[in-house]
């Protein structure tokens, strides 16, 4: 069975009229209800690298809330290793879009959530030491969020995620805002990251090129309201290269003109 | 098991804020200066009576008799006290009361609107039946300042803990936290900043009212010291009176600014 099941899920967002006005259709786009996905089915395997894209406002955040238990679907349901998402939970960490960090702890302070549970405090010191180590961070350890820049910031939630050894990592644009270089060196930060932990990562990018690049699968969703365009299994050896790989390339110029921006190729 | 990658961000800015800008103390002082001279003038010239128009020297002259024979000290202490307490009182109260009402949205329901309406009546309007439920002595005055600030502790409590990033909120719903972690780890530190500046403001109104409680219920304070002198036509002691609550007032909004400075209560103003 896939380790991620999504069945008939269905979001809308009620307005100041909370009831559909015909009960015949409770789908139905009626008043001020907003559907964000309609009749979304699909489902992912354990360890698979998982990227959804879309254009921007389509729902792509909303599937990923609703996937962490942050959300409740308005029908259909989530399935997680075969339990039903009934909300947050630490088998799931989100990276969110902007800082998730809290600002008034140290980076060591902020992994250091991740791992309230060891008891110990010296076995607890070399593991927040041996995650920062991970994202390349040692050194920072007593600076606040504020005196990193946003590149760090990014890794320290990154570390502070993996610390948790969450069996879900979902990650909602973990690129945004970076620098054309750092973006890159993040991205390569976050395959590799996945190479050596293995855990199941849904990421939401509205970015072509990093989702061919990174996702062992990719998932296009339409604009609002979102159905499935494309949903297709990568199974391009890495490092990928759109020049070398023609079959790539051809899929990305697919995506390209089914996202309606044939030109931009 | 270190990733590989070069490091390219290695230059974080400080955590000292960019040349907090030295304002020359003096500047100030010239400003006061200024005033006195143009207060010596005054007296001098408007051929107004020493009774009704002190000038700099006298009222010098006089606060040195104050200090010398204990008054002044004993009526500062006795002010102090007062505030501290009632002070001290609205702090302990409000914020827990404010955090309850910026969190419940059952508590908000049943207690803002009472809230709001006891909040614009002047803590001077509760004088009479201050003194009938609490007599003379310290116990009015404490409540008049408690009832001072405890309105606007609450308030700027609840407001700034509605504020709070929600993402924060998330983020401790996914990593678990309990009751007790969301409070000291998350709203706690969270809302600092902004309660810090609450306190800020509302040390100046308490010492405000402390002024005024004192004229009525008691018979030590720097108010009564005003009171008293203004009973014996000695308008240099009211003056003496009016320059020491100049001087506590700025004492006290720099001991309270000096908490927002501590490293982790200050990180609102850095990162926003």
């Amino acid at each position: 069975m896939s380790y991620i099941q999504i069945e008939n899920l269905t979001k809308i967002y009620m307005g100041r009229r909370s009831k559909p006005r015909s009960i015949h259709d409770p789908v139905e786009q009626s008043g001020d209800n907003i559907l964000v996905l309609n009749n979304i089915s699909m489902s992912f395997e354990e360890g698979e690298m998982v990227c959804v894209l879309g254009p921007s406002g389509c729902g792509k955040s909303t599937l990923l809330r609703i996937i962490a238990g942050f959300e409740k679907p308005t029908y259909g349901s989530v399935k997680v290793a075969g339990e039903r998402v009934r909300g947050p939970s630490d088998h799931s960490i989100f990276v969110f879009q902007h800082s998730g960090l809290l600002p008034w702890l140290t980076v060591a302070e902020n992994v250091g959530l991740a791992l309230r549970g060891v008891d110990d405090a010296n076995e607890k010191k070399n593991q927040i030491q041996e995650y920062i180590e991970m994202v390349e961070l040692e050194g920072f350890e007593a600076y606040y969020p504020h005196q990193l820049s946003g590149g760090m910031q990014r890794r320290a939630e990154l570390a502070r995620a993996i610390a948790v050894n969450p069996n879900l990592l979902i990650m909602d644009e973990p690129f945004s805002g970076l620098d054309f270089l750092t973006h890159m060196k993040m991205r390569e930060e976050v395959v590799n990251m996945h190479e050596f932990i293995r855990k199941t990562t849904l990421v939401v990018t509205h970015d072509i090129d990093d989702a061919l690049i990174m996702g062992d699968r990719i998932v296009v969703l339409s604009g609002r309201p979102s159905v499935i365009k494309l949903a297709h299994k990568l199974d391009f050896p890495r490092p990928r290269d759109f020049e070398r790989d023609h079959e790539l390339s051809r899929l990305r110029s697919e995506i390209f003109l089914m996202l309606g921006v044939p030109y931009a190729v | 098991m270190a990733m590989k990658s070069e490091r390219s961000e290695q230059h974080p800015f400080e955590g000292q804020p960019l040349a907090q800008s030295r304002r020359p103390v003096w500047l100030g002082l010239l400003t006061f200066l200024l005033i006195i001279m143009v207060w010596e003038v005054l007296a001098r010239f408007s051929g107004w009576s020493a009774q009704i128009f002190p000038d700099p020297f006298t009222v010098v002259i006089s606060m040195g008799q104050l200090v010398r024979d204990g008054t002044l000290l004993r009526h500062t202490v006795a002010s102090l006290f007062r505030v501290t307490a009632g002070f001290y009182l609205a702090v302990l109260l409000g914020v827990p009361l404010g955090i309850l009402l910026g969190r419940m949205w059952m508590a908000r329901s049943f207690l803002n609107p009472v809230i709001q309406f006891l909040r614009p009546i002047s803590p001077l309007a509760w004088i009479p039946l201050a003194m009938l439920w609490f007599g003379i002595g310290d116990p009015p005055a404490i409540f008049l300042i408690f009832l001072s600030s405890f309105f606007p502790m609450v308030v700027s409590t609840t407001v700034a803990v509605q504020s709070i990033n929600p993402t924060y909120f998330q983020v401790a719903a996914n990593f678990k936290f309990t009751r007790r972690e969301m409070l000291t780890m998350l709203i706690i530190p969270a809302i600092v900043p902004e309660v810090v500046t609450a306190l800020r403001l509302t040390i100046t109104i308490a010492w405000l009212v402390v002024v005024a409680a004192e004229m009525i219920a008691v018979q030590s304070g720097l108010g009564y010291l005003i009171l008293d002198a203004r009973n014996a036509l000695r308008m240099d002691y009211v003056m003496d009176g009016m320059i020491v609550i100049g001087l506590i007032g700025i004492v006290l909004d720099w001991l309270v600014r000096r908490l927002g400075n501590i490293e982790s209560a200050s990180w609102g103003m850095k990162s926003r």
